[in-house]
């Protein structure tokens, strides 16, 4: 039984480490990063994963069903609401053309949303 | 509001009650008749008080394209994490972007919602805007080699988009991805 318990301890700390370093590359990527559009790709992808094995690593190691419960829920609306504000933010930044067009290889919307009537800020090109 | 009306409102909200309550039990952690009787009464308040639109064209489980999907979703998760990750740490100057229009065939909010959802978070994608009229998507690639890889890329998406209808669409919905889609694809160049 021991035995079994120091397993599930070595894969809930490795879930645990695994994910706290994907939050930390994906904090990373916002600085690094070079437009609004590329570090909302940071903000989803490594962050979500990273939120996902937290959340499996600190269900491992809670006994007990009651806070996996929680833990399942917090997975559930990670999942959902992270691509929904990442496509927000993203969609303003188009918008007000904060697109740094010279990173692009294919641009096949070309400066086509003018509805909004964006202008042009100090980093478009 | 007669009678009849408030039926058919119950029903296409039954789904959203029900999830709500789920939730509800979650958060308390455990299961007892007051927790299902207080989540009630909060969920039914909630759909009272914030009444959302019913979602139309009903959705059907598949369980074995189901679990192609999950597991492709989640190895894809895997995969774009690494690849996102890396480039954090090492960032290639030589690393180009690219805005794509895709021409997709569903035509249904709620299988053009799960797809949204699963562009974000899965290949190098990040969706920037969805023209719900021409089923056309708009998505940013983070990291493109040359011409080539962007059609890879876009060929990816049409398989997530594949995956995700015959997961959880209607028969309609399957049986409009073997149409070849009538108008040509938007480019502006």
């Amino acid at each position: 039984m021991t035995d079994l318990d120091s397993a599930a301890d070595v894969v809930a700390a490795v879930c645990l480490l695994l994910g706290a370093l994907l939050c930390l590359t994906a904090g990373l990527g916002l600085v690094r990063f070079p437009d609004v559009l590329s570090r909302m790709h940071a903000g989803t992808k490594p962050q979500v994963l990273g939120v996902l094995l937290v959340m499996l690593g600190a269900a491992i190691r809670l006994h007990g069903w009651s806070a996996s419960w929680m833990l399942l829920l917090v997975a559930a609306f990670q999942l959902v609401t992270a691509p929904v504000s990442a496509h927000m933010v993203s969609r303003i930044a188009h918008r007000r053309r904060h697109v740094r067009r010279d990173l692009l290889l294919v641009d096949e919307l070309g400066g086509e949303p003018a509805e909004l009537g964006g202008d042009e800020p100090a980093d478009a090109h | 509001m007669s009678r009849g009306r408030l039926a058919t409102r119950l029903r296409h909200q039954l789904p959203l009650l029900a999830w709500l309550v789920l939730v509800w039990i979650l958060l308390w952690g455990t299961w007892s008749w007051a927790n299902l009787i207080s989540g009630l009464t909060v969920a039914l308040a909630v759909t009272a008080l914030l009444p959302l639109p019913p979602v139309t064209g009903g959705a059907r489980l598949r369980p074995l394209p189901l679990v192609r999907f999950v597991g492709h979703f989640l190895a894809d998760l895997v995969v774009s994490s690494a690849q996102v990750a890396w480039e954090t740490v090492r960032p290639d100057r030589n690393r180009r972007g690219a805005i794509v229009a895709v021409q997709l065939r569903t035509d249904s909010d709620l299988l053009l919602t799960v797809i949204s959802e699963t562009l974000t978070l899965v290949p190098g994608s990040l969706v920037i805007e969805l023209d719900r009229e021409q089923q056309t998507i708009a998505l940013h690639l983070l990291s493109v080699r040359d011409r080539a890889d962007v059609d890879r890329q876009k060929a990816a998406v049409l398989a997530i988009e594949d995956r995700v209808v015959r997961a959880f669409g209607s028969a309609a919905d399957v049986a409009a991805l073997d149409r070849q889609p009538d108008q040509p694809e938007r480019t502006s160049s």
